[in-house]
């Protein structure tokens, strides 16, 4: 991978989302007493970055207890708030590891409409195969116009086989036969994709369960991660999806994609809070190098608009 | 997680049931429970702010009518306010008026919905429209998207442009209106890469398409699900190429849609339509007023509540909603709300309330419920003890005898008693999982036992 190109694009797109808030942040603490007033604005600002208003209450709570009345700076009022998130978030950083002992690790991509399933499944396999492992690919989206040609584009990028199946095909068939496959290969990962799915539809959750059930059968521990992928423009219902998910797939991590925009994904603080789930990897952008490892400290510098993440 | 704003509200104005004008202090305290109900559904902050101070000038000195709380009197106010600043009752459609082709552009953050919608829209006005129309797709970004809305251009049934690979956006654009009026069509919808607001290169990029394009709609899709993040979004898309209108998608979700308001806030624009669904005819009208009730927290439980007061013990009625909302449900809320019944004489009535109980309404009339037998259920639970009727699970075979001898009834008439409750339970679990968004937009269907609506599943009730 083209580590300093990766470094720059993501940066390039941070800085660019911490513009905002990081304006907001400097005319309200200018030399200023760290009192009421101060306290209630910073957490305005909070919630403004997607933490939900009982998370930014419980923050600033915290803050206040150990800072009121002081006199701060700008810079120093912020990197102490980063460091106060970035406790929080420390212990849900965890880099994706496949573990070798599984031939394939078979991971199971999901997640609501849209959040970038399919680009993270080719980012993660153009990543897995620069470091020489062989990574399988399943089209198990067979409902959405285009999907398969979605992921075989992702495929070719990434130099791995993509295992499709026809229109409206029973994606744990397809599963089944892919991981049949994949064992008899010797890959090192099976990455499946499925069509994105609203947690509310018992229907759709029920096919995920039906999936993972049928993988079952040739494997017990499988599938060794099951993904879920937000999308970081998304508020509090975050919260809901990781709910649902987590009760009816066991999701083992979590991937924040579109970290490049101008939403902050605060709501991974909630989360983290909540549920403690790994936050394994963030998406900035849409090519294939554009996924990184998530960072607690950064992402928390870049919540409260510290330009000077070192990123 | 979430609370009803009416719940929240009823905490408020606790002890309070002195009539006349709201004062200031009264509406400042329930305020501030109505900025933490917007919030926590996603209304951006800066538009929350704004949106309470015109509340305020409303609610201070509004008298309090002699037949609400003064909750529930904020409550109306408010809710008055959200449908206003949604746009009004009634929906507004797509403009349409100009010469053919007219173009319609949509645009919006990547992944938000808008070649499923490009592909609904042409099934819609193909349909509804009768209009001859042409679908083509801007996006040489993402991997097969001019592929996905051929497609979905097939299975509406509608024409799409033929694929050129490697032709830039701007061309394709222009080949497209060209084709438009070389072969007759009334509207061409341009489909264009998703985009991030902060991508000026890409904000420049569509701007110079809808120069070139003139289309009489610019269609700003976005996902209900969004976050704080809809203003900046809003305002950026709106500077660059002047919203005409909203689609908000994925309504068939559980999300509260503050968005709706902030985007509308911002921008100034109507919402148009609403996604509620990945197939094609998943595409429906916007009503302010029911997006109202839904960013509250409150469905239609308001409408209840108030209906209920009419001819219901107001408390006990107040109970119910909070019960129902809650999910909490024993037995002595199961006898209470038998009493209800037989008080309201009929079922429907109060279930007509719910979103979505159209189809079932005829069912509902059809187990057509007879007060003989409620008196008969009464019965039954009042022979029960304070601790069964807590925890019914306790109820095994000699105590249904001894209840059965105590109410003059048959032991399976108390078995069936226990199964209707736990259907009933089982019911008020799945009404407090999916919230009141779910419950919404599925309507009572995704309540009832089995899960997908009345065929073959057990009555709630
Ligand atoms: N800017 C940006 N765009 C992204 C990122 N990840 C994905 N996308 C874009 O988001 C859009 C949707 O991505 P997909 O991978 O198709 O999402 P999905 O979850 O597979 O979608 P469905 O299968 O339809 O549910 C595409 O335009 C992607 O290029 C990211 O990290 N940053
Ligand atoms: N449940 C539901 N899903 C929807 C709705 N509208 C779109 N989707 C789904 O959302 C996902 C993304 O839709 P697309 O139409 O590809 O989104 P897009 O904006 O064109 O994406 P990009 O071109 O990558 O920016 C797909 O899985 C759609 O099926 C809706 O109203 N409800
Ligand atoms: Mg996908
Ligand atoms: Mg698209």
């Amino acid at each position: 991978m083209a580590i300093s190109g990766f470094f720059s694009r993501l940066k390039q797109g941070l800085s660019r989302s911490t513009q905002k808030l990081t304006e907001g942040f400097t005319t309200v603490f200018q030399k200023r007493r760290l009192d009421d007033a101060a306290l209630e604005e910073l957490e305005e600002r909070l919630i403004a970055a997607d933490l939900g208003t009982a998370v930014a209450a419980r923050v600033i709570g915290n803050f206040r207890r150990t800072r009121f009345g002081k006199e701060v700076t700008d810079p120093e009022i912020r990197s102490a708030l980063a460091e106060e998130i970035a406790a929080i978030l420390a212990p849900v950083a965890q880099p994706f590891i496949p573990d070798p002992a599984h031939r394939p690790h078979v991971v199971l991509m999901v997640g609501v409409n849209g959040t970038g399933k399919t680009t993270t499944i080719g980012k993660l396999a153009h990543g897995l195969a620069a470091e020489g492992k062989r990574c399988v690919l399943v089209a198990g989206d067979t409902f959405r116009a285009a999907a398969v040609e979605q992921l075989q584009v992702w495929g070719q990028r990434a130099g791995a086989p993509v295992i499709a199946g026809a229109q409206d095909a029973d994606p744990a068939g397809l599963a089944f036969d892919a991981l049949s496959r994949a064992r008899a290969e010797g890959a090192d990962l099976l990455l499946i994709d499925t069509a994105g799915r609203l947690h509310n539809k018992a229907a759709l959750m029920e096919e995920l369960r039906k999936i993972i059930r049928v993988l079952r059968k040739q494997d017990a521990s499988a599938p060794h991660s099951v993904l879920l992928v937000l999308d970081a423009t998304t508020g509090q219902n975050a919260l809901a999806q990781v709910r649902v998910f987590k009760e009816m797939v066991e999701v083992t991590g979590l991937v924040v994609t579109k970290l490049d925009g101008s939403a902050r994904g605060g709501v991974v603080v909630a989360l983290a809070e909540a549920f403690g789930l790994p936050v394994h990897a963030v998406g900035v952008g849409e090519q294939a190098g554009d996924l990184r490892p998530f960072q607690a400290a950064d992402f928390a510098r870049s919540l409260v608009g510290l330009e000077d993440a070192p990123v | 997680m979430f609370e009803a704003l009416s719940d929240r509200l009823s905490g408020v104005f606790e002890g309070l049931r002195k009539r006349g004008a709201l004062s200031e202090q009264d509406v400042s305290e329930a305020l501030r429970e109505v900025r933490l109900a917007l919030l926590d559904a996603d209304v951006a902050l800066d538009v929350v702010r704004d949106f309470i101070a015109k509340v305020r000038e409303r609610a201070v000195g509004a008298e309090v009518l002699r037949s609400v709380t003064p909750g529930q009197q904020v409550v109306k106010i408010v809710n008055d306010c959200l449908v206003d600043a949604l746009g009004g009752s009634g929906a507004v459609g797509l403009d349409l008026n100009a010469p053919a082709p007219v173009a319609i552009l949509m645009v919006g953050l990547q992944g938000s919905g808008k070649t499923t919608t490009s592909g609904k829209l042409g099934l819609r006005l193909r349909d509804k429209s009768r209009r001859k129309v042409l679908l083509a797709s801007l996006d040489t970004q993402r991997p097969a998207a001019q592929l996905q809305l051929e497609q979905l251009a097939q299975r509406a049934g509608v024409a799409s442009l033929p694929i050129i690979a490697g032709q830039r956006p701007l061309d394709i654009a222009a080949r497209a209106m060209d084709t438009g009026r070389r072969e007759g069509y009334d509207i061409v919808i341009l489909d264009t890469a998703g985009r991030l607001s902060i991508d000026l290169a890409l904000m420049e990029e569509v701007r110079a398409i809808r120069a070139a394009t003139n289309p009489v709609e610019t269609l700003l899709v976005v996902d209900a699900m969004t976050g704080q993040d809809a203003v900046v979004t809003a305002r950026s898309f709106n500077e660059a190429v002047g919203v005409t209108g909203i689609v908000m998608t994925r309504m068939d979700g559980d999300a509260r849609g503050g968005a709706a308001l902030s985007m509308r806030a911002v921008t100034g624009a109507p919402i148009k339509l609403v996604g509620v669904g990945e197939k094609l005819d998943a595409l429906e009208d916007f009503h302010p007023e029911r997006v109202a009730g839904r960013i509250l927290g409150m469905g239609d439980i308001v409408g209840l509540v108030e209906r209920a007061t009419e001819t219901i013990d107001q408390e006990e009625a107040e109970k119910l909603a909070r019960k129902m909302a809650k999910g909490t449900f024993d037995l002595d809320d199961f006898a209470s709300q038998l009493r209800q019944i037989t008080k309201m004489g009929s079922l429907s009535g109060i279930l007509g309330m719910l979103p979505g109980v159209g189809k079932l309404k005829a069912q509902i009339a059809d187990a057509n419920i007879n007060t003989k037998m409620i008196h008969r259920q009464a019965a039954i639970i009042s022979s029960m003890t304070k601790a069964e009727r807590r925890t019914p699970d306790i109820i095994k075979a000699s105590r249904k005898k001894r209840i059965a001898a105590g109410s003059g009834v048959s032991v399976q008439d108390v078995n069936r008693l226990l199964k209707q409750f736990d259907d009933m339970s089982t019911m008020m679990k799945r009404m407090n999982k999916l919230g009141q968004k779910g419950l919404m937009r599925q309507g009572l269907a995704a309540l009832m036992p089995g899960g997908r609506g009345p065929a073959g599943g057990r009555r709630p009730f």
